[in-house]
């Protein structure tokens, strides 16, 4: 017990001559644009960005119960909202660092036209999603397809999946042909990657939000409001557009 | 003379266990009985495997547990051997390794007994792993191993059941010489008669979980009383002593204390001790000394007693004691109507014909 | 195709998971021979008890264990409170959490196989020990662990790479966190998440390559074992 305590000591202590260093939380599906951002965003600040992925819904179990994070990237603006309601944040830092946007996806070049119209041709025997009740991606799919008055149609067909990573993984295998993925998931440098897609118009599902806020252990950290300051910089807006998201505004 | 004392009372379902044991120091006790009656208990109790309800177990001065006054002493602090049934050598180890196993718990670091090893044996296989002895092999590396203790007590629970008839044949005479060669008391199980007659020095009848009758083997055995009299393996053992032999018939003379008996020739020295089994089927009475009888070994005999004499009785043999002059006991089976024929009683001298006198060692 | 080489927080990942699974290892030894030995010994019915106890991360999903592991021994939770009444602070996001994570879920591993093996040696041979002075310990030491080889091994593998591979419980109350939680199975999961595929394949292959290796060996020293008995030789 001694030796853990020992450990534990050496831990802070070594996490408190790091003063320039903050640790991130952030939604899974956001991992690569935040790699690049934490990348530019050390070179710019000089402070290090130390990164902790995990599902948004994880990530609040963790911080309601004590996890280190400073600041925390969500996947939606919920799980932000309610942490704030539980006291767990620092008041007036919640804000949008990002809008996901929709595309209806498959690997096969000729699979998905540009309007969406596979949807509806009949020709669909299985299609992915990520679960409506799990994932922020997943309720705007549903959103999306009863807009367009098909959901009832195609509900036996749907393959549910636990995430949006899921979702995409399910489609690139080719286990499913086509599916509801994030633009984020499909996009490089603004351009298609593979295959072929819809990018599903805005009005078509409630928007995307994805909030940020600052937690109680960076309430002090310079580190940490650096990043937040950076997260609305223009060298992370270029990120995000390079991903397929929206930049707040 | 040290003692064995032991008693012990157990109840457990469907069986109850209450011996009081008084045994020699010396020689073998052989608990005998059917199978379920208690003689593995009685074992087991003495070596501390089972904690009997109630229990005393003394080895002369030594006391290893009496649950009048709380003493217990657990298997690992009682100095005894225990060979059990089936030959449980440790599979990891070589013969050397099980039987350093024993000695390094008895403080003692020398290599095993080098007589001990030549009497069972085993001396040629001290590098071998139990996996590549034969079971007879197993079972004189587990007595060796038992020994190695420097025990106090050795205990046996039927060494020879689990062995097939020639390995029995095999091992009996290590057993013998064990005998005569140990100076440590021996409790012995078995429910073979064959055992008793050439090991016991004292033989324990047991049926049920109780004693039925106990005493040296040449006195129950030669018991009207005992169990064994009911059954057609009813005997008396008897001790002899070799006193000459007669090369031309091929026959051996021998000395029951001053009464004489030929047997078939036996490959022992004039002076040799041996113990001989004489079956109560195999001796038949004469009121008067028979002239012209193909029997060899003809007795004077004093009737003891008669058993199976009630009225009512419907056996159809009776079983009879004999004591010869030199006060030896015999037993004879005779029927029912012989014994009315002759008018039988208690007291009568009469002449014993002994068809055969089997000698067990 | 960019070019393959494992980055720094790879190898930290490699090193954290490498020390992870020794230190359950050992202390999943320390607490699984004795419990596995009381389990393979015990007639009461609390054995049953605690034998269905040590089996619940058999049955339980990763993450559900995980959570309440989380709330537990998080600030809420009574082991997190005595562990913050105790002056050790609390143990999720920690390398020590990881450890009692890691050990609660990975004993059923060890202490199955050790139950299975002690069982097996039967109450003959402890006897036999007895009645040739040997105290329990002696037997235990002498006898039994030497007897249990095989299954000592099994435990030891099957607990070490169950260790090495497990990642919904340790993301749960690791958080992670590079350096300092995260294991390999989550450097995958990362990999995956930033689409880093051949890095994932990468490291997920050196994952399977080591576990297989370790399952393999282990069949052909149980094989051994069995075949020629001259392989257990040693012990007393």
């Amino acid at each position: 017990m001694g030796r853990i305590l020992l450990c534990l000591c050496c831990l802070a202590a070594s996490l408190g001559a790091h003063a320039g260093e903050v640790l991130v939380a952030v939604a899974a599906n956001f991992t690569a644009p935040m790699k690049e951002i934490a990348a530019s965003f050390e070179g710019a600040t000089g402070h290090r960005a130390r990164l902790a992925f995990g599902s948004t819904g994880k990530l609040y179990a963790q911080i309601r119960n004590g996890a280190p994070f400073e600041v925390l990237l969500a996947a939606d603006s919920e799980t932000p909202a309610q942490l704030e309601a539980l006291g767990l944040t620092v008041a007036g830092t919640r804000s949008s660092y990002a809008i996901g946007r929709l595309a209806l996806w498959s690997p096969d070049p000729a699979r998905v036209d540009a309007a969406g119209r596979v949807l509806a041709d009949g020709s669909i025997r299985r299609l992915a999603l990520a679960n409506p009740q799990l994932a922020p991606y997943g309720r705007a799919a549903e959103q999306t397809l009863r807009a367009l008055g098909l959901w009832q149609s195609l509900r036996a067909r749907l393959v549910l999946a636990e995430s949006i990573s899921q979702s995409y993984q399910f489609i690139a295998s080719g286990n499913v042909p086509l599916g509801f993925v994030a633009l984020s998931q499909i996009v490089r440098g603004g351009a298609l990657q593979s295959g072929s897609a819809w990018r599903v118009p805005d009005d078509l599902f409630g928007p995307l939000r994805q909030d940020l806020v600052l937690l109680r252990p960076g309430e002090h950290s310079p580190a940490a409001a650096a990043l937040l300051r950076f997260m609305a910089s223009p060298d992370a807006h270029r990120v995000l557009r390079d991903y397929g998201y929206e930049v707040p505004r | 003379m040290s003692g064995v004392e032991a008693r012990f009372r157990l109840q457990r379902e469907g069986f109850s266990l209450d011996v009081a044991l008084g045994l020699p120091g010396s020689g073998v006790s052989v608990l005998f009985g059917p199978s379920g009656c208690g003689k593995t208990s009685v074992l087991r109790c003495a070596a501390g495997l089972t904690r009997a309800d109630e229990g005393v177990m003394r080895i002369g001065e030594e006391c290893w547990q009496d649950s009048g006054t709380g003493r217990w002493l657990p298997t690992h602090r009682r100095p005894l051997g225990y060979v059990f049934q089936e030959p449980s050598l440790f599979p990891h180890l070589s013969v050397r390794g099980n039987l350093a196993f024993a000695g390094k718990r008895c403080g003692r670091r020398d290599p095993p007994d080098g007589d001990l090893l030549e009497l069972l044996a085993i001396d040629g296989l001290l590098d071998r792993m139990p996996s590549a002895l034969s079971g007879g092999e197993r079972q004189r590396v587990a007595i060796a191993r038992a020994l190695g203790t420097s025990p106090r007590l050795l205990l046996m629970d039927e060494p020879l059941a689990a062995l097939d008839a020639p390995r029995k044949r095999e091992i009996l005479p290590y057993l013998e010489r064990l005998h005569q060669e140990l100076s440590i008391p021996v409790l012995y199980v078995t429910h073979a008669l064959e055992e008793v007659a050439r090991l016991a020095d004292h033989l324990v009848l047991m049926e049920q979980g109780r004693v039925v009758m106990a005493g040296p083997v040449g006195e129950v055995m030669a018991s009207l009383e005992s169990p064994l009299a009911a059954t057609d393996q009813a005997a008396v053992v008897v001790d002899a002593r070799v006193s000459g032999h007669d090369a031309s018939y091929g026959l051996t003379r021998l000395d029951v204390n001053g009464v004489e008996l030929w047997t078939a020739r036996v490959s022992c020295e004039v002076g040799h001790r041996l113990r001989l089994r004489i079956h109560a089927r195999d001796v038949s009475l004469a009121l008067f000394r028979p002239e012209g009888s193909s029997i060899t070994n003809i007795l004077p005999a004093v009737i003891e007693a008669i058993a199976g004499e009630r009225a009512g009785d419907d056996a159809m043999q009776c079983l009879v004691r004999l004591r010869t002059a030199s006060g030896a006991r015999l037993l004879a089976r005779v029927t029912r109507r012989s014994r009315d024929l002759l008018a039988l009683e208690p007291g009568m001298v009469v002449y014993a014909q002994i068809k055969a006198v089997v000698p067990v060692i | 195709m960019p070019e393959l080489t494992l980055a720094p927080e790879d190898w930290q990942a490699i090193a954290l998971t490498a020390k992870l699974a020794a230190v359950t290892l050992s202390i999943l030894f320390v607490i699984g021979v004795p419990l596995a030995w009381w389990l393979a010994r015990t007639r009461s019915r609390l054995g049953s008890l605690v034998s269905a106890l040590v089996a619940v991360p058999l049955v339980l999903p990763p993450t559900v264990l995980g959570f309440y592991l989380l709330v537990l021994l998080g600030p809420q939770g009574p082991v997190g409170r005595l562990t913050e009444a105790l002056g050790l602070g609390l143990l999720p996001f920690s390398f020590p959490g990881l450890v009692v994570a890691s050990t609660l879920f990975s004993l059923p591993f060890v202490v199955q196989p050790l139950q299975a093996t002690f069982s097996a040696i039967g109450e003959r041979m402890l006897e036999v020990a007895a009645t040739l002075g040997a105290g329990p310990f002696d037997t235990f030491w002498h006898v039994v662990l030497p007897l249990s080889r095989p299954g000592l091994l099994s435990a030891a593998v099957l607990g070490f790479a169950h260790t090495l591979g497990e990642f919904g419980v340790v993301l749960m109350i690791g958080g992670n966190i590079p350096g300092r939680t995260q294991v390999l199975s989550i450097a995958i999961y990362n990999r995956v998440e930033a689409f880093e595929y051949a890095h994932a394949h990468l490291l997920a292959g050196g994952l399977l390559a080591f576990s297989f290796v370790a399952l393999l060996a282990l069949q052909f020293i149980n094989r051994a074992g069995v075949g020629a008995p001259g392989m257990l030789r040693g012990g007393a």
